[in-house]
């Protein structure tokens, strides 16, 4: 045993041009980004504004440059595959050898997932739910500064294995036995396994601070059947993370003590048995795809509304949909594997579930559809996306059912139709749903609005290229193409790879363009401010406070009358000329900031690093700052700090001038 | 230029429907084929009004139309929500009788109904090739099926390894083949011919080649081809197993002449020589013995 476990420097990939000169970029790169923050003496804003904040507004923007950043790596993996599969057709044999396309898909599905996805998703619950619930912050706002941490911790480690060794050869879910220690000796599967035990916990926290959040505060008057849809996604999406992440837990801790210690839960010797693995990981597995779109059709619910000027079609209706999604995608798992011979009645029953998730998903199709029916639509880039994700989501839809009837499943099943699918749920649902919400909250969070032409060149890029890399993975998979090739044998499936290449490289430039879009407006933010706190005629309470809102949210908690909080405040204040009287303003006291999640997530990332790598004195010391760090959080003086009456009071005064104002414009063009 | 390029679209997307699941050779694949068909006409029935509705509610309601009716708390109507759960839930009832029924009818494990005697066939999944052992036959090829044209079938699979998936897809139905388990699976190929193979399930590095053929034969032929594959002088003993087991990849079609006695099921217990094998447990119970 040495001093440094499995680490040698024999883990850099001196021979191995690709990943050593993105390391080297990367690297470059985050220097030149750490260079610029010194020279513009960013980092105390930095420490104090947002690695330390407890705001959920602070946190939530964090998750989603998160979420951004990470989309870029996803992307780049997703761009090296295309390539690899237009290119190694035949007697070619491409660019990346099986050891580093392997890696690449299975970093890829990973990232999206979790690093993506999951951020962007959290990132909007974390900004918008509060604020629609008119309240000041989330239930534990430094258990959520800590969520974030160790979110960004498991990205870091992934990342980290393209400079020190290898990821996963093994797909996003770690398959075993080939995830075995048997089949995968190397410490790509051991990234893999920690990272995401790290950002788990994250996420299982997340979830029990906005469950209760939602369940405990809310403004006064805000019933259930008051919450906006959003919130009911966002509720409904959490309880799924609390029910379903401690699985997903377990199982890989099951598959870390077969690795670590020797166990046999899903071996091939000593009575293991992988089929638990595939059912274990499915039982997380397919609630979070719910998890994903759910909080994705509340943004849609939110946009829909708003730039249809109409009040959601069929609420209550919304409601019972979402909660009924919730409960059955519970009962769905083996709907992934009718392959693996379970008989005919197991396979129809799964199956006969599965398209019962489809009845609540199309009634919100067609909720949204009579929203816009005696609507004012304005095609808004938020408007386009919910468009463009109808249009999509249906045909996704239908795929899905196609795969959830068990003899079509057994001939189109892990092929390219799969994967044509699951991307066009993904992208078309959650994707369309987070550049929606970006463009849609965005001047909530920095006060000036985004671009709308480079906006909607980016949906067009997002639209047609997500076509384009798509459908034709749809024809391959009816020709009998299976996922995960570093190969293609067949040279007439040339044409529609490099179809799909041409869709992925146009979704490439999307994402430039979303870059170029947000220096853009940066740059001419002056001349797009969104000085009333309310850019799009909103009708949920977010919209009722300052764009961006003070820390504490409100002056004071609003009283919530009827189903659409700030509609119908606005709507009174226009018909009377007023607003309502001035309330009785307090001191509001607020939480502190606070280091502890940072420093946990920074011993989380040492512990973890040292796992994967045999240093075990090394994991040890990690584990102990890790708890060292909650106890001495725990034994703090200081809990919170006083807003004095003096500012709050301005600050609502300041507001209230500036509502009138607003309304006053507003009521003379109606 | 429009015209050729429509013209193009069409002859690509017609040169593509006669391939891969889209060009069943036996019942199987072809009733698939079938229920893949209907189920895509009946949802489209349902999606695509929805998709021109979508696109026609947006276009006349925007808001620069003076003609549409602005209705701005129009947000409930009975009737509508009526409708609107029963579209979806009568298409689920209908597509989950489909579902139900042809669960049934395409169990992989149910044997074909026909006159003719179904061949054996044991499958075995090795890093990366195919192993199939014809056990009536005593002999054994790899990366290559060969089986009467119009006799159902009836295979056993395993892996040796990890899992893979056995799929031919103008054949039909995929099955997994899982180490220390048997799964079975029942196909025919009516039309004679040589048809691909693959692993459909993810399983290292070798998996892109671990492809193979199906050749469908005449019955006379298939018993002629059997007949002159036993007089190939390669065996598949312990030692022959073990060479074969050796991890490769886009491995040449091979014939072996003869197999050793009931070698599917050793591999199933994980007896076969070269797996990993299970370590002395001295503290098992001897057979008959009490604990």
């Amino acid at each position: 045993m040495t001093l440094f476990g499995r680490l040698t420097w024999g883990a850099v990939p001196f021979n191995e041009p690709i990943p050593l000169i993105t390391s080297l970029v990367v690297i470059l790169a985050l220097a030149g980004v750490a260079a610029w923050i010194t020279k513009i003496r960013g980092w105390p804003y930095l420490w104090n504004e947002y690695i330390t904040s407890t705001d959920h507004k602070r946190i939530g923007i964090m998750y989603i440059v998160l979420a951004l950043v990470m989309l870029v790596r996803g992307f780049a993996d997703a761009i090296m595959m295309r390539a690899q599969q237009s290119l190694a057709i035949g007697a070619s044999q491409g660019y990346l050898p099986p050891e580093h396309y392997n890696q690449i898909f299975s970093a890829h599905g990973t990232i999206m997932i979790f690093f993506v996805a999951m951020p962007f998703v959290i990132g909007f619950m974390n900004f918008v739910v509060p604020l629609q619930l008119g309240v000041r912050d989330v239930a534990f706002p430094t258990l959520n500064n800590v969520s974030f941490w160790l979110t960004a911790s498991g990205a870091l480690l992934v990342n980290l294995s393209l400079v020190l060794g290898e990821f996963a050869r093994t797909g996003w879910l770690g398959f075993p036995p080939l995830s075995e220690k048997a089949f995968s000796p190397g410490v790509g599967v051991d990234y893999y396994l920690v990272a995401l035990q790290i950002s788990g916990i994250g996420t299982v926290l997340t979830g029990v601070n906005f469950v209760t959040t939602i369940l405990k505060t809310r403004a006064p008057g805000m019933s259930y059947l008051r919450m906006p849809v959003f919130c009911w996604t966002s509720l409904a999406s959490n309880l799924l993370i609390i029910a379903a992440f401690p699985v997903l837990t377990v199982t890989l801790a099951l598959l870390m003590l077969d690795r670590y210690l020797g166990f046999h839960f899903f071996t091939n010797d000593g009575g293991g048995n992988s089929m638990l693995y595939m059912n274990l990981i499915w039982v997380w597995g397919h609630p979070e795809v719910y998890i994903l779109v759910l909080p994705a059709f509340g943004i849609y619910s939110e946009v829909v509304s708003t730039f249809s000027g109409k009040p959601l079609f069929g609420y209550r209706s919304m409601v019972f949909a979402t909660l009924a999604i919730c409960i059955i995608s519970f009962m769905v798992w083996l709907h992934h594997f009718f392959t693996m011979g379970s008989g005919a009645d197991v396979n129809a029953i799964f199956g006969i579930a599965s398209m019962i998730i489809g009845v609540p998903t199309g009634v919100k199709i067609y909720n949204w559809l009579f929203t816009m029916y005696g609507g004012r639509v304005r095609f808004t880039v938020p408007m386009h996306y919910a468009i463009g994700f109808m249009l999509t989501f249906v045909i996704g839809g239908l795929t899905g059912i196609l795969l959830a009837i068990p003899p079509v499943d057994f001939i189109v099943h892990n092929s390219l139709f799969l994967v044509a699918h699951f991307h066009q749920v993904i992208i078309g649902g959650v994707v369309f749903a987070v550049m929606a919400g970006y463009t849609y909250w965005f001047p909530k969070a920095f006060g000036f609005t985004l671009d709308e032409r480079l906006g909607k060149a980016v949906f067009w890029c997002w639209f047609i290229g997500f076509h384009l890399a798509f459908m034709p993975l749809y024809v391959l998979g009816f020709w009998g193409a299976t996922r995960r090739m570093q190969h293609i044998s067949d040279p007439t499936w040339a044409p529609w790879l490099n179809v799909a290449f041409v869709g992925s490289a146009i979704i490439g430039i999307g994402i430039v363009l979303t870059v170029v879009q947000l220096l853009y407006s940066i740059r001419t933010r002056d001349q797009r401010r969104d000085v009333t706190g309310d850019p799009w005629d909103g009708r949920t309470l977010e919209w009722l406070t300052l764009s961006p809102p003070p820390h504490y949210n409100f002056a004071v908690l609003p009283d919530v009358h009827g189903e659409e909080a700030y509609w119908t405040r606005k709507q009174t204040a226009i018909k009377e000329d007023r607003l309502i009287d001035e309330p009785h303003y307090q001191p509001i006291e607020m939480p502190l900031n606070t280091p502890v999640g940072v420093i946990c997530a920074f011993f989380a990332s040492v512990c973890g690093f040292a796992v994967i790598w045999y240093i075990w004195w090394l994991a040890i010391l990690g584990l102990i700052g890790a708890f060292a760090a909650l106890v001495w959080y725990a034994w703090r003086d200081e809990h919170e700090h006083i807003i004095p009456i003096e500012e709050v009071r301005a600050n609502a005064r300041e507001r209230r001038r500036i509502r009138m104002e607003h309304l006053h414009e507003l009521s003379q063009s109606v | 230029m429009k015209r050729i390029a429509i013209a193009a679209a069409v002859t690509l997307f017609t040169a593509g429907c006669d391939r891969g699941i889209l060009d069943p050779v036996g019942p199987v694949a072809a009733a698939e084929k079938q229920i893949l068909i209907n189920s895509t006409a009946i949802m489209l029935a349902i999606i695509i009004p929805t998709m021109i509705a979508t696109v026609a509610f947006a276009w006349w309601f925007r808001r620069g139309n003076s003609k549409a009716t602005y209705r701005p708390d129009w947000e409930y109507s009975g009737a509508i929500e009526m409708v609107v759960w029963a579209i979806p839930a009568l298409t689920i009832m209908l597509l989950g009788g489909i579902a139900w029924i042809g669960s049934h009818d395409l169990e992989p494990s149910k044997p074909l109904a026909s006159k003719v005697a179904p061949l054996k066939v044991d499958v075995v999944s090795l890093d990366w090739k195919w192993l199939f052992i014809y056990p009536d036959q005593g002999i054994a090829t790899v990366n290559q099926l060969v089986v009467p044209a119009g006799t159902p079938v009836s295979f056993r699979l395993t892996s040796a390894t990890v899992w893979n998936v056995f799929w031919v897809p103008q054949m039909g139905t995929m099955i997994y083949t899982m180490p220390r388990m048997a799964t079975r699976l029942n196909l025919q190929a009516d039309r004679q011919g040589s048809f691909n193979g693959l692993s459909g399930h993810f399983s290292g590095d070798g998996f892109p080649g671990m492809q193979f053929k199906v050749q469908s034969l005449p019955p006379d032929q298939f018993a002629m081809w059997a007949q002159g594959a036993s007089g190939s002088g390669l065996k598949l003993d312990g030692a022959g197993y073990a060479e074969l087991s050796k991890p490769s990849s886009y491995v040449k079609p091979m014939t072996y002449g003869a197999v050793a006695p009931a070698l599917f099921d050793a591999i199933v217990a994980n007896r076969a020589p070269p797996n990993p094998v299970p370590p002395p447990q001295h503290n098992q119970p001897v057979p008959g013995s009490k604990a």
